[in-house]
């Protein structure tokens, strides 16, 4: 009966003023919405312009109403749809902390090259990894470092732009 | 939209000469400048600088209610029934959290309310200090849009931008949360016409090839139907007049809303009545088989649409709404139109007689027949008694020896509301105040106090039940400080009718806390008030005592004994479509709501 689950990137420009960044998740947890992932920081410190880039997942009904219900928030600028309005290119960072010593310390290394992480800290039996790229990516490289002695993890959720000349 | 980065949210440029004023002499000058003649509030430790000003002064009059809550739905009744925004002036801590139920209030029903709140002292702020609360905290989620002003610099800028706000496109409730310094603190005042929001904008005139398609559909129709909504009334009188003259023009029958009586007279013809959970069984038979229904400024509200996936199921669907996001909200539409209704409205003339469109007029006809069919059920008729009062027959009554006079009508929540919504006759908008999208009993005893505050000669009329009016009973002094004679007609029944009945029709006759125990004398308690109090028990005293009570000078409480057992019908059970009304004669006792139905409200 109902249509199926969509995952959308939707970029917000708000006006940094106080308690912006409260309206914009009040609004998705007193609508019901899901928050995928959320980042938000000032992108223009003169304009005092900040971006939110909100990862959400519903049905195309209630990611349409997402997108009407965000532009009625009066501080809010303009909503982007990556996902179905413009090709986007979507990012992630993480830090990545793996402990263990030997074997699984050298493969845990062996692994971040092949992820292009770097290591931004070492001690004699851990690791903390700096990776970057798209969220699946990150997910695949945390369940490979699981085994191998992963204790910690921090992500930034998704930041989003889109290609080509034009800008939000 | 608006992302010119040069337009920056700065303090006014002090300029020599440039007025100065304290913070709380900028609220009122404000105000005035704004054209605001009346305010309703409670003053306490966190705004006593702003009612210092007001002291001060002559313009703005102040109308002290007796609780928080009071406060709003007055202004709420003021303004639905001016057109001009509310204005509420309350405390921090407690001030504020009892003004959030009149928010919410006036955010469901699109209500232009301007709440200022005092607030502790900036250094204070989180403190927990003294009748401190997080006032844009809480009322970030009922609020359209809301302030807390830190620098008093920025105060008028704030004051003009929350007007411009609360009254522009969809309206609603706005909060200014001042702490106490910056009321006391010194800075320019700018006046109104310096303000420009940085993002706020309003998209108001149609797409004219929305316009156009609609006529279109229009103009094919074979069953079309008007569902009219809140949203005419809110764009203001000519939005009425135009829809008349398109209904003039077409033909073609109208039902509307609960919040939208009185945008279409109730006399006409081609008026169904209201549609909907208790609306008449042919407004929701045609809602459900037109073929074409043009939506005008309503929102597909649940008690509206009735089972979602059964509504209207043939039916093309024409939208228009100054809010983009109701668009497709519940209901997928065909042509929406996002505009305000009397711009859309004028176009929709325009082009409907510049395309020389017709009605179909065979296929009108023959709609018109089938509508005439289900007129003939007559569902609004009920069982008289020369025994006992029937409250549709009180409401009858009332109509009947009010007519021709100058009435405004309110109402608490409940029975009596649907009653008063079903047989009341409204000519004109404005005239009718309820709390329509939130259900709050209580309300229609302060609405009446702000709409008499704003009609002093008018006959305001509170259509009330026993129970809803107790909630806000204390506001009878506030009328009678101000000399001000709404009437109170409580339909008292004894029970909290509308949850009886659903006890009796969903929970198997087990009346849980819904009978009103250990009533008050009205009369005596509109005495104690300073009041009048009426009373009347039978039928045949009821014209009489009307009469008396539209004649007295003074605030009345009418307390009306009506059958204590009657149900409001015609209904649509939760989980039911249009079409499977239940009728007054169907059946009484039986438990008629699906276990589904049940889980719905």
């Amino acid at each position: 009966m109902r249509a199926p689950t969509e995952r959308h990137t939707i970029a917000v420009l708000v006006d940094n003023e106080a308690g912006v960044l409260a309206r914009v998740v009040g609004l998705f947890s007193g609508r019901g919405y899901n928050i995928e992932s959320l980042t938000v920081a000032e992108v223009d410190h003169t304009a005092h312009t900040s971006r939110v880039t909100v990862v959400t997942s519903g049905t195309p009904e209630v990611i349409e109403q997402i997108e009407a219900q965000l532009r009625r928030l009066v501080p809010v600028h303009s909503v982007v749809n990556w996902t179905t309005s413009a090709p986007g290119i979507e990012r992630e960072m993480a830090l990545v902390k793996v402990t263990g010593t030997g074997d699984k310390r050298a493969e845990a290394q062996r692994i971040s090259e092949i992820f292009r992480a770097h290591i931004v800290d070492t001690t004699h039996n851990s690791f903390v990894f700096e990776i970057t790229g798209a969220p699946e990516k990150i997910d695949n490289f945390v369940d490979l470092m699981r085994p191998l002695g992963l204790v910690d993890v921090s992500r930034t959720g998704v930041a989003a732009i889109s290609r080509g000349p034009e800008a939000m | 939209m608006d992302r010119d980065g040069t337009e920056l949210k700065m303090a006014p440029p002090k300029v020599a000469g440039a007025l100065e004023l304290s913070g709380a002499q900028m609220v009122i000058r404000a105000l005035k400048d704004q054209g605001v003649k009346h305010i309703f509030g409670y003053p306490g430790g966190a705004v006593l600088p702003i009612y210092d000003a007001i002291f001060q002064q002559n313009d703005i009059e102040h109308v002290l209610c007796r609780h928080e809550q009071g406060a709003t739905h007055a202004a709420e009744g003021y303004a639905r029934s001016t057109g001009r925004p509310g204005v509420v002036l309350v405390t921090s801590g407690p001030g504020a959290t009892n003004a959030v139920t009149g928010l919410t209030d006036a955010l469901l029903d699109s209500i232009p309310l301007i709440v200022i709140c005092g607030q502790v002292a900036s250094h204070l702020i989180g403190t927990d200090a003294f009748q401190e609360a997080d006032t844009v905290g809480i009322t970030r989620a009922c609020t359209k849009h809301n302030w807390l002003v830190k620098d008093v610099d920025d105060l008028s800028r704030v004051m003009h931008e929350a007007f411009q706000i609360a009254t522009t496109g969809r309206p609603g409730p706005v909060v200014i949360d001042i702490p106490k310094d910056v009321q006391f603190k010194k800075g320019p005042y700018t006046g109104p016409q310096a303000v420009k929001h940085r993002t706020y904008r309003v998209k108001s005139d149609p797409d004219l090839g929305q316009i156009v398609k609609a006529i279109e559909l229009m103009a094919n129709a074979k069953k079309p139907l008007f569902y009219t909504g809140g949203g005419i009334i809110n764009s203001g009188p000519v939005a009425s007049k135009l829809l008349r003259e398109l209904v003039a023009l077409t033909g073609f029958p109208v039902t509307s809303t609960l919040m939208g009586l009185g945008a279409f007279p109730a006399s006409s013809p081609e008026w169904l009545g209201l549609v909907g959970m208790h609306g008449t069984y042919e407004a929701n038979h045609a809602m459900h088989d037109c073929d074409v229904m043009i939506c005008l400024g309503a929102r597909f509200d649940d008690r509206v649409t009735g089972k979602i996936d059964l509504f209207s199921p043939d039916s093309k669907k024409i939208h228009l709404d100054i809010d983009p996001s109701q668009i497709n909200k519940n209901v997928r539409v065909d042509v929406p139109i996002v505009a305000d209704a009397a711009k859309a409205l004028k176009e929709m003339l325009h082009f409907w007689k510049t395309q020389k469109k017709k009605s179909d007029a065979p296929a009108l006809k023959d709609w018109w027949a089938q509508i005439d069919q289900w007129r003939a059920k007559k569902s609004l008729d009920y069982k008289a008694s020369t025994k006992l009062i029937k409250p549709q027959y009180a409401i009858d009554r009332l109509y009947a020896l009010t007519r021709g006079r100058n009435v405004f009508i309110t109402t608490e929540v409940g029975q009596h509301q649907m009653w008063a919504a079903q047989r009341f006759k409204f000519e004109e908008p404005n005239r009718w105040m309820t709390s329509g999208g939130l259900g709050t009993m209580g309300y229609g005893l302060p609405a009446a106090v702000g709409v008499q505050m704003a009609h002093p000669g008018a006959l305001v009329i509170d259509i009330a039940g026993e129970a809803s009016v107790q909630m806000t009973m204390q506001e009878m002094s506030t009328a009678v400080q101000y000399d001000l004679p709404i009437k109170i007609f409580i339909l008292n029944n004894e029970y909290m009718g509308m949850v009886r009945q659903w006890q009796q029709l969903l929970h198997g006759g087990r009346y849980s806390h819904s009978y009103s125990e250990a009533l008050p004398d009205f009369v005596k308690l509109a005495e104690a008030y300073g009041g009048v109090g009426l009373r009347a028990s039978m039928p045949d005293e009821l014209d009489a005592k009307i009469l008396e009570m539209i004649d007295s000078p003074k605030p009345v409480l009418f307390d009306v004994r009506v059958d204590p057992k009657e149900n409001c019908y015609p209904m649509i059970p939760s989980g039911r479509a249009h079409n499977e009304m239940i009728l007054s004669d169907a059946m009484e006792e039986e438990t008629v709501v699906s276990d589904e139905g049940k889980m719905l409200v």
